[in-house]
């Protein structure tokens, strides 16, 4: 039985797709058979970071309403060949999907795949919700800024309150992926610290992914950050990430700056 | 205030966390229950207005949950002149 790992924020924006897109690949990379799924029906994104946005021929909701098998709607990753990707529906909103119908496919996902990666949509609705209904795990992806660190919270709530485990009475394994995370600012004390935002959700840490250019130059390419360009630091503060969600025990180093001559000079505190 | 306090830059972040920690601190304990205190509010207003003449703004429900015991108060002020009964002033 394979592991559903839910990506999710509260806040949009904070980098959930770039983030399952990246874990995901890093995990198939191993060898695992991973599913990447998109739930944010009507603003499917997942597709177009993984470079697959031209072979789209069924998505999600066709699978929940019998007008696709399974099989036909999953795309196989080009690049790894243990990747696939059900991509969500764009002409549907989040209506389309029903508990049940969500329900089933991530059974049958679970059987076949070792990992499961549920891409939620931004907020707390109804599509938020049946992305993090079956989840065995939650990456919490969160930049360390107020509103971003606020939402989290949020979600965190709602993990602990409205998922199937929960409702069993069983835990839901929670972790926080800080993503754009800007060590120079850290160290002047303008952006709250790693230390912050753990101490602040309570969640034990994933990985920091730095904010780095070239993310975005990974998604203009469509394709993860950990395929195109696994050297760099982003990609491999992903990797680590993914080996750490898959149970080793990585220590996390927290990227740090060195103070500039004129910081030292004027005394500049650290956070 | 010492001329080089002038160069120091006040940083923002310890600030943010402050905020954080006070905000989040009362949302979770707020969290599950759908504004308990304004259902309440508007229940008991509307049982008080059947029989006595009374101001929204004169009326305050504070709820103060303890970890084994809540209080709710409910504070209703109704002025001397319209105290009287509906039924009565009619």
């Amino acid at each position: 039985m394979g592991k559903v790992v839910v990506v999710t924020s509260g806040k949009g924006g904070v980098g959930k797709t770039t983030s399952t897109a990246a874990l995901g690949a890093a995990v198939a990379k191993t060898g695992k058979k991973v599913a990447l799924v998109d739930f944010d029906v009507g603003l499917r994104n997942l597709d177009l970071i993984m470079g697959a946005e031209r072979r789209v021929v069924f998505d999600l909701v066709n699978v929940i309403q019998g007008q696709a098998k399974l099989s036909q709607a999953l795309i196989r990753d080009k690049r790894v060949d243990t990747l696939f990707l059900l991509p969500a529906s764009q002409t549907r909103d989040k209506d389309a999907l029903t508990e049940d119908g969500v329900g089933e496919v991530i059974d049958k996902l679970r059987s076949v795949f070792d990992y499961v990666f549920c891409d939620s949509p931004a907020g707390i609705e109804r599509g938020a919700q049946l992305a993090m209904r079956f989840a065995d795990e939650a990456v919490i992806v969160t930049n360390p800024e107020v509103s971003s660190v606020r939402d989290s919270d949020r979600i965190i709530g709602l993990l602990d309150a409205r998922t199937m485990r929960a409702e069993q009475g069983e835990q839901i394994a929670k972790h926080v992926l800080v993503t754009r995370y800007d060590a120079a600012r850290a160290a002047r004390g303008e952006m709250l610290s790693i230390d912050d935002v753990l101490e602040i959700l309570s969640v034990p840490l994933l990985g920091i992914i730095p904010e780095s250019q070239d993310v975005l130059r990974a998604s203009n390419l469509g394709s993860p950050v950990t395929l195109s360009e696994p050297l760099n630091n982003a990609a491999r503060a992903y990797l680590e990430a993914a080996r750490r969600l898959e149970g080793e025990d990585l220590p996390v180093v927290v990227p740090f700056e060195r103070k500039g001559f004129l910081d030292r000079l004027l005394g500049r505190r650290a956070a | 205030m010492s001329i080089l306090d002038l160069f120091k830059r006040r940083t923002s972040a310890p600030v943010a966390r402050e905020r954080l920690q006070v905000l989040l601190a009362y949302e979770r304990r707020s969290r599950g229950q759908p504004d308990l205190v304004s259902i309440l509010r508007e229940e008991i207003m509307a049982v008080i207005a059947k029989h006595v003449q009374i101001d929204q703004d004169y009326i305050q429900v504070s709820m103060d949950r303890g970890e084994t015991m809540s209080t709710l108060e409910i504070d209703i002020q109704i002025p001397n002149k319209s105290a009287v009964p509906l039924a009565m002033a009619g």
